[in-house]
This record gives C-alpha cells, structure tokens and sequence, in this order.
C-alpha cells in the first residue's frame, strides 16, 4: 500500500544551493563574449529556428490568427529553401484542437498553456480539468504555471504535489513547468523553484509566462541549466529547458545556445530539450540567414509578420 | 651594624618567565663612574630563539584581542609604570642619568603608554579604507599586525626608547623581542616586571639582555620573526640587518633619526610601521538596484 | 504516488551513474575568430626611451621578442647595458630636480589623465600587442588588461594634487627617481601600477619591462611622448636580469619597485642594504582557495576556474591551491572538470580562446616539470581534453587531486594553469592549511554564511582576500602581500605610501 500523499516525506527543498547573485551574472556574461562567426552562425541560427516554440497567448486569439500562426510555423520563409520549422506552436487550450489540425503530418508539436495560465490562481480541479482538456484535444505538450503565492509562503509541498498531479494529468503528453521567475525574486528561490519542478516530475522547466517582467534573463537560464545538469547527475534523469519571453534577437538567442552548450553540452542542444518560447524570435532569425545568404542586411517588410 | 642591602638580581624575560640565560653566561656593565651596575645576563641566540616561540604563540591571542582590551592593558602598564616610578629614578641615575633627566625620562615613558593605550583602537579607523571599485563589490582595507617584531632598542634611552618602540607594536596587535641597551640593561628588567603585573599575557613582550654585536644577525634572519626595529646611526649594522631582512623578506625600519623626547618621538605612523594591510571584496548584490532587471 | 507511476520519458532514462557524462565536444562548434592585426602596428625595431626621444643602446645589441603563440619573431628591441641606464638616471635625475618636483601637482595631475585619455583610444592596438607579445588572449587583453592600466592612470591622476589628503597630520614630499622593474604577467598593466603612482607623487621614473615582453612598455613610451612628458620623466629601458641589476644597483636611485620572483626579491633586498634606496616588492603566491559545504557552489567553481586559469595561471595571486571541504569535493571536483572542458585553448588572438600561449618556453619546462613531480608525489592528474595547436607553447587546464599539504605541488609556485587539490573538515583545519604557506599575497573563501567569511577572512594572512569572488582588482583597491609575498601596497589610496616622504 502506498503512503498517503501528506506521510510522504519529500525531499527538504530549503536545502537546495545557494546562489550568489554577482557570480552568476559575471558568468553569464561571459558566453556573450563568443564570437559567432561564419558556419558556427549559419548552423546556430538554423538550431535556433528550429527549437522556436512559436507562440501566440492573447484574449483575442481566433482559429484565424492561429492557422496563421500554424502556416508560418511550417513554412518560415519559403524564399530560403532548406530552412528547419519550429518545434512547436504554443496557444491556450481551446485552441488546441485548431492548432493540431492546421499542422497535421508537420512534425510540429502542439503546445498548450493550461493551470490557469498565467496566474495559477484557480482550484487544482479545475487546474487539473484544464490539463486533461488541453490533452484530450491533441497537445503533445502542457505548459502549467507553479503556484508562486503558495511557493512564496513557503508551501513547497504543495507546489511539488501540484506538479506531480498535472504531469499525472498530462498522460503521454510532456510537461513544462513554468516558474515565472519574474515573480520569484532571487536566483535562490529560482533554483529552489527549479529543483521542486524537477523533483515532481517536470519534463522541462521554462522561466516565464511572457506575462510579467522581467521574463527570461541569461543568469536566470544559467540557474535553471545548473539545476538540471545537478538533477541529471544525481537520477540520470534529462530535463528540458525553456528560457521564454524577452528573446527577440537572434544574436542573444546564440549566447543562450552557447549556454547550453558550455553547460549541457551536446544532448541538450536539440528541440528535444532546448526551446525558445517566442513569438518575434523566428523573423529576427530568419533576416539573419537571409542576411548570411545575400551578404545584405535586411528590411522587416519582407518577411511575413505571422 | 648597618642592615646589609638586598641585592637585586636582573633575570630576562621570556613567555611572562623570568628565567636565566640558558647560555648561564653574565656580563656587569658598569657606570661612568665605573661602578658595577649588576650582573646581567649575558643572552645567547638560543635565548632568542626561545623568546620568539613565546612571541610566536602568543600572536594569535593577543592580536585577536579586542583593541579595546589591549587598550585597557596598555593603560594599566602605565599605572603600574606611575607606581614604580622611584625605582626607576634610581635605576636611570645609576645608569648615569641626572634626577632631573630620570624624572623627565620616567615622566615621559609613562605618558608614551597612555598616548598609544589611546590609540589602540582608534588608528585603525585612521588607515583604514572603504574603497569604490567599480564593479558591484564591497571592498575594504585595514591594517592588520605582521606579526613577530624583533627590536634592537636604542644604547642610550634606555626606558624611553625601549617604551617608545614596544607600544607602538603591542598597540597594533604585534607581540616582540627586544634586546634592551647593553649598557643601561636594569630599568628594561623593571620594565619587565611592570609588564609581568599589568594583565598583559605572556609572551606578548620578551626582554633579553646582552650585546648586539653577537645577536642583532639573529634578530635579523629568523626565520619566524616578521620585522626588525632598529635605532642606531651605525651603517655596517644597518646594512648587515638589510642583508640577512631578506631571509624572509621581514620588514625592517631604522629610527636613528628619532629624537624619542620630540614630538615626532609619537605617532599612529610608528603603529603603522608594524601593520600589514588587508584588502577583503566581497559581492554586493544588486536585484532591487537593478531596476528589477535581475 | 503520482510521479512514480508513469515516471518519465526522459531519452536515456535511469542511467547509472557511473555512465553519466556530459559531452562537450558538441557537433556545433565555434569557428575561428581571429582578432585582426591590422589594427596594431609594430615596428621592426625599438630603440630606447631616454629623456624624452629614442636613443640607440650603448651597447649597440639588440634582441629578438617572439610571439609564443606561434615562435615568429615580431620585433628586435635594444638591449640596454649599464651605460645606457646611467643615461636614463641622469634623465629622470635632471627631469626630477628641475622639471617634475618644481610643477604644481595640478599640471602633474593633468599630463597623467592625458596618459588615460590616450591608452584608451589606442586600446584595441594595445590590446593585440599585448596578446601577440605576451601570448594571453585577446579576450583577456582586451577586457581586462588594457582598460584596467587605462584606469589605473585616471585614478592616480586625480591624486596628484590632493596629496594633503592622504596622510592624515603629515606632509608629503617625493622621494626623487624610482626604479621599476616589472613581469611578463600583465606588461601594460603592471607598468601602469607603477608609473602612475609615482607620477601622481612627483617622482619621476626608470621603468624596465620584462625582456619577453617589451611591446606595450615601448607602446606606452610613444603615448607619453604624444602626451607631451616632459623629457626625462619616464625612461623605459628594455633588457633582461643584467639591466634590472644595473638600475637596482645604480647609486642615483632612491626607490626601487618590483613585481616579480620571491627569489629575485630576495636578491634586491640584499642588493640595496646599505644604501637610503626604499623598495615596494610583489612576489610570489601560492593563494588558498577554500570552498565551504554551504558556498554557492557553481559560482565557486567558476571562482576557482577564473583563480587559476585566467591568464594561463600566470598569476601571482592565482589561487592554485584549492581546499574543498570533503562533503562536496566529490561535486566540486566533477564539476570543475566539466567546466574545465569548455575552455578553449589554442591562437590567443581567436576571441574565444580562454586559455592562450605560455608566455615562454622556459615557463612552459617549468610547469611541465611541475606536473611530473605531482605525478610522481602520487597526486592524481587530470587534464581537459582540448586539442592544442601544433606550434606555440601550450598547456591544458590540469588539475590533480588527492594531494597532500606536503606535496611540492601544493607548496611551490607553478605560475601555470595548474591546480592542487586538497580536502578538508574543519575550519581551524583549513585556517591552519591555508595559512601553512610562507607566501600571504591573496586568498579565497567560499561560504554562505556571513559570521564565517569575517572569521575567516580575518584570520587568513594574506594582503588581498576575496570572499565568494576571486582575481578582482581595481585601481581603488590595494594590492600587495604579506610575508614572503613582500611588501608594500599597490593602488587604492595605500599605494600612495611607498613614493613619498613622510614629514610633520
């Protein structure tokens, strides 16, 4: 018989490292100091692209503006042959069902936001309910939000609980856990956050919602790969990681790929298990390779807005 | 028949001890007038290696002292020094001085302890630093004591120049060495017994006594020994102190050119004399200053 | 409960831990991205800088400066005999006595400043120079050196004529012409740290620079000469050991500055006995770095990379001496090498080499020779796996573990990228460690609790202690060494004290 979920002794996330603030900015401003040259561009910006989880998360979202969003997903700029899609299109749960039939035989992934995105603040059934609703209509991903108030008064038993039931929620589907650093404060409470999502069962961990700011941040990122590579040294078990929100150039999407790469290295570095969460990344992306292909710097006009 | 005198028998100083030279060698000094001042001994480098182990161990205690603390002993040397005043009198005119120059010299030596028990805890704050470097840092200087200071005290003032250099560097946190004049040993062995019954602890002050000529090369490369005070206008010896400094790299000063019954017999510059100083950083960190953008 | 059931779906899930292993040598890789030399130019030839102009050695001998990077010749630079220094002395003893001393410190003040405003416009030429004579990477040249040596001179500038300020109830006068001899570590920086001081105190100067490094020095003659220095005020000699020991020696000198060698401190120390010549030495190091169970651990570990690899450990305040306490040394360790694979060694003008040439191939026997006695002391090696370039002098990131205090690779400066590891319990254990060294120039501490940094940094004797940092340093912050370490304070308001006299 198993224990009842309140006898269950968790791990004491009070306990998770500490980080000092200065060190870890100083070390994430070091990888922007690479210079990306040449191939090592060309091939980059490609990943990049192809690790966009192409978003759209607005109250004014209709099944229009997602088939765009969806053609756009298959189809970056057709003018460039041999461009990668994106990973995946990112929308709120009743767009699922539009969104999984516009990339039908893609590849793409459908990623829905469900728990009462972006704030969380709902009852777990209905968080629950959103999930399994999010799934039943064909996301290949759920994207949830912790419950920052909970975690912020220090109930992180039932942050971690709620986690583990989502992702039990989620089936088949994979499970980003979404911190919402913005609303943390600390790179201690980031990595804290980051070690509960772990520990419940999170497929990937993502810092933002794209709601609040500031959204994601380099040293932020660094923190949350840390905090996987400590994770996958202790349980040999991988987590994704999806910095979203604030990423619009190209060039700062190279200094989080060389990120990962100086702290993951090569497994990491796919869309299996890096993502962008972003919406205006993929042009800036694509200007770049038109720009590497032409030798021209280019115009905004003439890369399709959706 | 007249009562006979007790004699006084001038012992050295070692670890709050007063033994005798293990050399059990003696030499008497005499006066101008070629009177006989006593029997003192006549100290050997083992002597001085042994004083420097007391010197040594008693670094850690004393310079983690409070300064406050060494204030208050410092203050009490000067007590006791006050209440034995007499003594000392007797002492210098034996050793040649006249009264009026005895009670100056006493006078002085003891206001020389108040002057640095005051500056204890205070020049610090003098020589210290908070500095702006640019980066998001906190980073402070102070200066810290080196550690074991040998000294060769001056021949010719023999309390004063003795008091004027030990406060300085037991102020500071420093413990020391001192080789007392040759010539005018007996108020440096008085001194001792004043600092034997003022609370300062063992080893913090050693006294020898006996001739610079055949110890002032051990007081200068000991391996263990951080610094080197020296006061005579004699270059060979300078020069010879300089030379074996580099043993270690010991930091050495020369005073020859103190008037020790001057102004300029005092200052925090002579405390500073025996200070290393330390630079410590430590990161600031900086999430609500920076505009939330952490 | 929940997460059990359908576990994860992670690509090699439950691996043992012994197979766990990150990989590094990624199928994305940077290209090179070589600096271009276009922007420096070096001449074929460098006379010396005597009173102001460029004046062909006595000795009429020149030699060569190599690029260890790649051992091509880049200039030929004269080779100053002792003639040539007593020239020099002359200079600075005439520009002294009736230029310098008389100015007011305002005008001091102002041609200093215009020495900043100058380094810093011509900084990306200095920059490759630096790089390509010294061998460290342009990254590194670039970011640290050159704008650090700029500031160092804005700094002192602004001393000049608040000197009143310095020293409380005491006035400050010169001490007259003052000896420099400074390393191959940091060349430009090095003669920042102790020609702007000096200047600010109105001394005026003799600088030698390091023969294996003589480019920025001679770079910096010409901006002084653009800044319009009056002649004479600062001479630059170029040479090796026999020219340094002729300016040591040279009876019209009255101070002596040096950064280098405990051993050649040593030797100047015995030199200028009986004489009235002061002396400011930086030695050698052997810095404890010591991480805590509760230091922010992966900020340690970069702490600890960036102390003994930056600059390819050709620091004499690197801290090549790691304590871990035993209850992480198992992470740290697995994680120091991790991050040791992703420094890139190889053409230090590349903008993404972290770890350039050895400055030497003597410097290069030294380390090697180091490695094989830490080897046979039975200390365990581990090197990073990078690929190093055919030609040049190079060295992998290495590391050894299990090392015991008594090792010599735990005592002995290595001036390389070469650390000793070393575990221990307890505080007093690891004071005691750290302070069992007869060097004191820096040290690290690594912990979150506040009350231990104090104890800590209070009791480590060592001039410059950086607590949950490492290798920081700024113009405002003294620098300089206890026991063996020398003495002496450069920059910050402390490194006023050793140019200047002292009266009431």
């Amino acid at each position: 018989m198993p224990l009842p979920r309140e006898k269950i002794i968790r791990p004491d996330f009070s306990l998770s490292p500490r980080i000092d603030q200065v060190g870890v900015e100083e070390r994430a401003s070091r990888f922007t100091k690479r210079s990306i040259k040449k191939e090592t561009k060309l091939n980059g910006l490609k990943l990049v692209l192809n690790m966009i989880d192409l978003t759209t998360l607005e109250g004014k979202d209709t099944d229009g503006k997602v088939k765009q969003l969806c053609y756009k997903a298959m189809h970056p700029h057709d003018a460039l042959p041999g461009l990668p899609t994106v990973a995946a299109v990112c929308v709120y749960p009743t767009m699922v069902k539009v969104a999984k039939k516009a990339l039908e035989g893609s590849g793409i992934k459908v990623a829905s936001v469900t728990t009462a995105f972006p704030s969380g603040q709902a009852p777990r059934d209905v968080k629950i309910r959103d999930t399994k609703y999010a799934v039943a209509n064909g996301a290949d991903e759920v994207d949830m939000v912790i419950s920052r108030g909970k975690f912020h008064a220090g109930e992180y038993n039932f942050v971690y609980d709620e986690i583990a039931m989502i992702k039990e929620a989620c089936g088949e589907a994979r499970l980003k856990v979404i911190l919402e650093t913005g609303e943390l404060g600390t790179y201690d409470k980031v990595r804290r956050a980051s070690d509960i999502a772990m520990q419940a069962g999170a497929d990937f961990i993502k810092t933002s919602t794209g709601k609040i700011q500031p959204a994601a941040t380099m040293p932020v990122t660094l923190v949350m790969l840390e905090a996987i590579r400590d994770f996958y040294y202790r349980t040999g078990k991988m987590t994704g990681m999806k910095p979203a929100g604030g990423i619009s150039k190209s060039k700062l999407a190279l200094h989080y790929l060389v990120m990962v790469k100086e702290v993951l290295g090569e497994d990491w570095l796919s869309n299996e298990w890096f993502r962008f969460g972003a919406s205006s990344l993929a042009n800036d992306v694509l200007m770049q390779l038109v720009k590497e292909e032409t030798g021209l710097y280019q115009a905004g006009n003439y890369f399709s807005a959706d | 028949m007249p009562r006979l005198e007790v004699l006084k028998t001038y012992k050295i100083y070692i670890g709050g001890q007063f033994p005798r030279t293990e050399s059990g060698r003696y030499y008497s000094p005499v006066n101008k007038a070629g009177k006989k001042l006593a029997n003192v001994c006549l100290c050997s480098r083992k002597d001085f290696r042994d004083a420097v182990v007391s010197a040594r161990s008693a670094f850690g205690g004393w310079s983690s002292r409070a300064a406050f603390n060494r204030s208050q002993i410092l203050y009490r040397m000067a007590e006791m020094l006050e209440g034995r005043k007499a003594q000392f009198i007797d002492e210098l005119i034996q050793q040649d001085a006249t009264r009026a120059h005895a009670e100056k010299e006493i006078s002085l030596a003891i206001d020389r302890l108040i002057y640095y028990a005051g500056w204890c805890d205070k020049f610090q704050q003098l020589f210290s630093a908070v500095n702006p470097v640019a980066s998001s840092h906190f980073n402070f200087s102070v200066p810290e004591p080196t550690g074991v200071v040998s000294i060769i005290a001056p021949q010719g003032d023999a309390l004063l120049g003795l008091v004027s250099l030990i406060a300085p560097v037991i102020a500071g946190g420093n413990t020391c060495v001192v080789l007392a004049s040759e010539t005018k040993p007996l108020c440096a062995v008085t001194f001792a017994e004043v600092l034997n019954s003022s609370d300062l602890p063992g080893g913090v002050v050693n006294i020898l006594t006996g001739k610079p000529a055949e110890l002032v090369s051990w007081f200068t490369d000991h391996m263990d020994v951080n610094a080197t005070l020296y006061c005579e206008n004699n270059s060979d010896v300078q020069k010879l102190i300089r030379e074996k400094s580099a043993s270690n790299l010991k930091r050495v000063h020369f005073y020859d050119k103190v008037n020790w019954y001057s102004a300029e017999g005092q200052s925090p510059y002579f405390i500073m004399d025996s200070q290393e100083i330390k630079t410590t950083w430590h990161p600031v960190e900086n999430i609500a200053g920076a505009g939330g953008g952490y | 409960m929940a997460t059990k059931k359908k576990a994860v779906r992670s690509k090699p899930s439950g691996k043992k831990s012994n197979t766990i292993r990150l990989k590094f040598d990624t199928s994305w890789s940077y290209a090179p991205a070589p600096e271009s030399k276009s922007a420096a130019t070096i001449d074929k030839q460098y006379d010396l800088f005597i009173n102001g102009t460029w004046q062909k050695p006595l000795s009429k001998k020149y030699f060569s400066t190599i690029n260890p990077a790649n051992e091509e010749k880049l200039a030929e630079v004269a080779e100053a005999s002792e003639a040539d220094v007593n020239k020099a002395v002359d200079a600075a003893r005439t520009a002294y006595e009736d230029v310098w001393k008389k100015m007011p410190p305002k005008e001091r003040a102002k041609y200093i400043f215009r020495i900043a405003r100058i380094v810093q416009e011509k900084a990306r030429e200095l920059a490759i120079i630096e790089t390509l004579d010294g061998g460290k990477p342009i990254r590194e040249s670039r970011d640290f050196d050159v704008p650090t040596a700029a500031n160092h001179f804005f700094y002192y500038a602004g001393w000049a004529d608040k000197l009143e300020y310095a020293f409380p109830n005491r006035r400050t006068s010169p001490l007259g012409v003052a000896g420099q001899i400074i390393p191959w570590n940091f060349p430009l920086l090095m003669a920042a740290w102790k020609i702007a001081p000096a200047l600010a105190t109105g001394n005026t100067v003799v600088l030698k620079p390091a023969e294996t490094t003589p480019l920025t020095a001679l770079k910096l003659a010409e901006i002084i000469q653009e800044a319009d220095l009056p002649p004479g005020v600062v001479n630059i000699l170029t040479g090796a050991g026999a020219t340094g020991a002729a300016i040591v020696n040279h009876p019209g000198i009255n101070k002596i500055a040096f950064t280098g060698s405990t051993e050649v401190g040593k030797i100047i120390q015995r030199a200028i006995a009986g004489t009235n010549k002061k002396a400011t030495l930086e030695l050698g190091g052997k810095a404890a770095n010591i991480i805590f169970e509760d230091a922010p651990l992966d900020q340690a570990v970069e702490g600890v990379i960036n102390g003994i690899f930056f600059n390819q450990g050709h620091v004499c305040c690197a801290g090549s001496r790691l304590y871990v306490q035993e209850s992480v040394a198992k992470e740290v360790i697995r994680k120091l090498k991790d991050r040791m694979e992703s420094l890139l060694v190889g053409d230090p003008l590349d903008k993404n080499t972290d770890i350039g040439a050895i400055n030497s191939k003597q410097q290069l026997d030294t380390i090697r020779k180091y490695i094989s006695i830490g080897k046979k002391e039975g200390a365990e090696m581990y090197e990073s796996s990078c690929r190093l370039p055919g030609k040049g002098f190079y060295c992998r990131p290495t590391l050894f573990t299990n090392v015991a205090q008594s090792n010599r690779i735990a005592q002995e400066e290595i001036f390389g990228p070469v650390l000793a590891i070393i575990t221990f319990r307890t505080d007093d254990e690891v004071i005691e460690k750290a302070n069992n060294s007869p060097y004191g120039l820096s040290a690290g501490v690594w912990t979150d609790k506040g009350s231990k940094i104090f104890n800590m940094t209070k009791r480590l004797r060592a001039g410059v202690v950086w607590a949950n940092t490492f290798n920081k340093f700024d113009p405002a912050s003294p620098f300089g060494g206890y026991k063996e370490s020398g003495f002496g304070r450069e920059g910050g308001l402390h490194g006023l004290l050793p140019y200047v006299q002292l009266t009431s």
